[in-house]
């Protein structure tokens, strides 16, 4: 059914959930953007980590992406592949599970997160296994998927080494590629030291030593684990291929060791054609590690006798994505591919890091999809600070390699919070009076005169403060010069009269 | 050529300079400068806060005033010294008018935006000018600001107009093309984060150990000028507008 909601708007009823299912308050936080960032500002050793590590990854992503000469073609082939993929998203699912199940593998759909997990815990389940272990996932940490399996009395244990210091610190991921990006090495050394049985108590922060450290702890794992659970960088819709990326070769072992295989993946992931691989395959590593090749790409087609997993699950899960998809603009979001590029070049996230958007999904992308996924409920609603968290200085645009035009969408959820708003607040009643005042050019002029009382405030030609709710916002940090003795409009009359 | 001023309302209300500045500049380059004088604001501040309902009367009526003014003959083409109003006039308009279901409003303001040129845009794409005659005696850092150089891409255009100022010394800002925090609404919705952004754009700034900073964008300016005067750091914030019009005559600037 298809509904008009003005002007000229439409939206479709697919008979889905409308917004995500969020078991495990992963998508949405619990305070405002700028009541979380404010504690991540003053958090002088968040903010050296961070303007650290994204400054060296965003000079790495420049030297990679400025050696190919025709990065902007590739950019646009990612761009009109996504943009194909969301036009015809039923129809290439359903290639998906064909070619998938003709290949050995068993495809399950998921309307939300709460399926998602209730069918991975019942999979484990069947094998009779009380412990999986876990390639580095968005989906699964989307979900909660950690937590369901917990409840169920099963071990899931992260391998990713970033996630696995995530998971030991009994933190949340702050950026999608490096889910420690907010900690140092000394801290990493600290965790490991309390939180990982038989570690070397004389273990140092030499990134070689933590890398080994983590290596003894996970390979006993490896080897009896007999359940591994992922989730997917493309599915491929003709070949019913899944590809995963990674850097570590944690998910390679994941991937190939246990007896069971389930992934679980967002209905966007998915790619038409095997060729289409090629295009992502160089965008996503430079954009994201800022690699040329990322050093593990692991492809599977269903089952194959006698090697690898002999039971293989795909989980297609929709949690919110034909909400978004039922949005014109909106759906751009779900090109995205987690490459993080638009996190690390943002001034903001630099500042805040990830776990102000409390969203797994943080940054600029985040700050579009969360509020997409789930839902904004009103001017209290922590996702309607989100779209607000950008200056909109448009850097993540240029690093996006599927050019998702994320000012734009950051612009388009910032009306989707205006219009949640019930009653007018006082931010909307400030903008209705300066929208009276500039749509006429008599009432304007009466604004700039009344503007120059301001002149009192400021008798040195500098206004260092101002009284009144708000004010403190600017003049905290930042002076205003006072009003000039004379508009442009007064100055230019003047000169036409002599 | 006849060219129609965007004084903007900032420009009109708080920085006058800055649009008096493209007036003089132009007129010494021997052009004729119109100022449509019913004009008021882009509705820059309503789009970019989301009051896109409340934006689209801004809308319309930037593009009546200045459509009427270029299909009347009166000017050629429009001229606004901010790259960030030009950057709405030319990728906001017609979206805001499209999505009010105004179609014949979205056509006119595509029209208009094809017309409407940055001040450094105008100059060396349209007048085809670097050398515009200037005289500077300081050493000046340039911000680029974000609107400028990644919605309408005038790329170096405003350090090829510096590069032939005379008296000018032209000093390299680190970091460049780092936003300064300011965002509009949000250098006060998210004061903090601004604040901090302002402060690596400020300790760049004093680094070069430059007089003055340049940039495009009185907004932009009014920010970054608002802490360096807070830190009184000793420098000063100055339009480019105001340096192309500097002369040896002596225009303040």
């Amino acid at each position: 059914m298809t509904t008009d909601l003005g002007n000229g708007r439409m939206t479709t009823d697919l008979g889905m959930p409308t917004v995500a299912s969020d078991p495990h308050h992963h998508l949405r936080g619990t305070e405002p953007f700028p009541v979380a960032a404010h504690r991540a500002l003053a958090d002088t050793q968040l903010r050296q980590n961070l303007g650290h590590a994204t400054r060296t990854i965003r000079a790495k992503r420049a030297g990679v992406v400025g050696e190919v000469d025709d990065w902007e073609e590739l950019r646009r082939a990612g761009e009109g592949v996504k943009a194909d993929v969301m036009a015809r998203l039923p129809e290439l699912l359903e290639q998906l599970e064909a070619s998938v199940t003709a290949r050995g593998g068993v495809v399950h759909w998921a309307r939300d997160a709460e399926e998602a997990n209730r069918i991975v815990v019942d999979l484990v389940r069947e094998t009779g296994s009380d412990e999986v272990v876990k390639v580095k996932s968005m989906a699964t940490q989307e979900t909660g998927l950690n937590e369901a399996l917990g409840a169920a009395g099963i071990a899931a244990l992260e391998t990713d080494l970033a996630e696995l210091i995530v998971q030991l610190s009994d933190d949340t991921p702050s950026h999608f590629l490096v889910p420690a990006i907010h900690r140092n090495r000394s801290e990493i050394r600290d965790i490991f030291l309390r939180e990982m049985p038989d570690v070397d108590p004389a273990l140092t922060d030499e990134p070689r030593r933590l890398a080994m450290a983590a290596r003894t702890h996970l390979r006993r794992k490896f080897l009896s684990a007999t359940v591994g659970i992922s989730g997917v960088n493309f599915a491929v819709a003709d070949t019913g291929t899944i590809s995963v990326v990674e850097s570590e070769g944690n998910g390679r072992m994941c991937l190939t060791l246990p007896d069971t295989l389930i992934t679980v993946m967002g209905v966007e992931k998915i790619v038409p054609t095997w060729s289409d691989l090629e295009v992502f395959l160089q965008l996503l590593p430079r954009s994201s590690t800022g690699e040329r090749m990322n050093p593990y790409t692991s492809t599977w087609s269903g089952v194959t006798p006698g090697d690898g997993p002999q039971a293989f699950h795909l989980v297609l899960m929709d949690n919110g994505r034909s909400n978004v998809l039922a949005s014109p603009d909106g759906r751009q979001a779900l090109h995205c591919i987690r490459c993080s590029a638009c996190l690390n070049v943002c001034p903001v996230y630099e500042r805040t890091g990830g776990h102000a958007y409390g969203s797994i999904y943080p940054g600029p992308i985040g700050a579009v999809l969360s509020p997409q996924l789930t839902g904004i409920d009103g001017p209290d609603d922590v996702n309607a600070s989100l779209p607000y968290a950008s200056s909109l200085c448009g850097a993540c645009f240029d690093a996006c390699p599927v050019r998702i035009d994320i000012p734009h969408l950051l612009v388009q959820q910032r009306a989707a919070a205006v219009e949640a708003h019930g009653r007018p607040t006082a931010q909307d009643v400030a903008m209705r009076a300066a929208a009276t005042a500039m749509a006429s050019p008599r009432r304007f002029s009466l604004a700039e005169r009344a503007l120059r009382l301001g002149r009192l405030l400021g008798r040195s030609g500098r206004i260092r403060s101002v009284p009144g709710p708000g004010a403190s916002a600017w003049f905290g940090a930042r002076d205003m010069p006072a009003p000039p003795t004379e508009t442009f409009r007064e100055w230019w009359a003047r000169r036409d009269r002599t | 050529m006849r060219i129609a001023l965007v004084a903007t309302c900032l420009g009109d209300a708080m920085f006058p300079q800055a649009p008096r500045a493209t007036v003089e500049l132009l007129e010494r380059l021997g052009h004729e400068v119109v100022f449509p004088a019913d004009q008021t604001c882009c509705g820059q501040m309503h789009v970019n806060t989301g009051y896109l309902d409340m934006a689209l009367p801004l809308v319309r009526h930037h593009v009546d005033v200045f459509s009427g003014a270029l299909s009347s003959g009166r000017a050629d083409v429009a001229v606004a010294p901010s790259g960030s109003c030009v950057g709405c006039v030319r990728h906001q308009h017609a979206m805001v008018a499209r999505r009010g279901g105004d179609e014949k409003l979205a056509r006119a303001a595509e029209e208009l935006a094809a017309r409407t040129y940055e001040l450094s845009e105008l100059l060396v794409d349209v007048l085809r000018v670097t050398d515009v005659g200037a005289y500077y005696p300081h050493r000046v850092t340039y911000h680029p600001t974000c609107h400028s150089l990644r919605m309408l891409r005038v790329g170096d255009k405003p350090l090829r107009l510096l590069r032939e100022v005379r008296g000018l010394t032209l000093t390299e800002l680190p970091d460049a093309e780092v936003c300064c925090g300011f965002g509009g609404t949000f250098a006060v919705k998210n004061a903090e984060t601004s604040t901090a952004m302002l402060a690596d754009k400020m300790a760049n700034v004093v680094s070069t150990h430059a007089e003055v900073c340049a940039a495009g964008d009185s907004s932009c300016l009014m920010h970054i000028g608002g802490g360096l005067s807070r830190l009184r750091s000793g420098v000063r914030t100055v339009h480019l507008a105001e340096i192309l019009a500097s002369t040896t005559d002596g225009v303040p600037a």
